[in-house]
């Protein structure tokens, strides 16, 4: 697994410029996996406006964001820069409520629905 | 390249002695899995710190010999 300085760049921008971002299998519409489907299921219900990286689109950031994050999977969420998880770490914070409040506590609008 | 179940299983116990461990066959095919993990060693260590924890003892295991594999893990405390 290499991290170029390139695709370092290129994932920099993606997590700064959004607060929210998945880099995903497929897109929030059509997601091309069912982790990825189910991580973009629960970004949805909570209401939160989102960006995506479909990670199938760029072999090198595919590879390069595992490097980057230390993290074998795809998907990967991260709120304002920081690297929160996997679809499982995921599902257990938006089952215990726990998703939500970080959200909040980090001044990101939610709309359950 | 799939991996059995019981092979699995003795990868994980051998790197997390004296820890409840629970591996599920999900799809049957030896290459989607279930795995919770209860021990010591993540005791004190945030869930992300505890995930990669388990990805590192599985040694690159993860994303070539295994596809999928559903991953839950809890401290003693």
């Amino acid at each position: 697994m290499e991290l170029d300085e390139n695709t370092k760049t290129q994932i920099e921008n993606m997590i700064g410029e959004n607060e929210v971002f998945l880099f995903m299998k497929g897109n929030p519409d059509f997601p091309m996996c069912g982790f990825s489907s189910v991580a973009s299921a629960i970004l949805k219900k909570c209401g939160v406006n989102f960006g995506h990286c479909n990670v199938l689109d760029d072999e090198k950031i595919r590879e390069g964001i595992k490097s980057f994050s230390n993290w074998p999977t795809i998907p990967q969420l991260y709120i304002k820069k920081e690297f929160v998880g996997g679809c499982d770490i995921m599902k257990e914070m938006a089952e215990s409520g726990e998703l939500i409040e970080l959200l909040n506590t980090r001044g990101i609008e939610t709309q359950i629905s | 390249m799939p991996i059995e179940q019981f092979k699995l299983e003795e990868l994980i116990k051998n790197k997390f002695p004296n820890a409840n461990i629970l591996v599920e066959d999900l799809a049957g095919d030896n290459n989607h899995y279930s795995v919770s993990i209860e021990s010591s060693a993540f005791n004190g260590l945030s869930r992300i710190q505890q995930h990669q924890l388990v990805y590192k003892s599985l040694d690159g295991l993860m994303d070539n010999e295994l596809h999928a594999m559903q991953l839950k893990t809890k401290g003693t405390e």
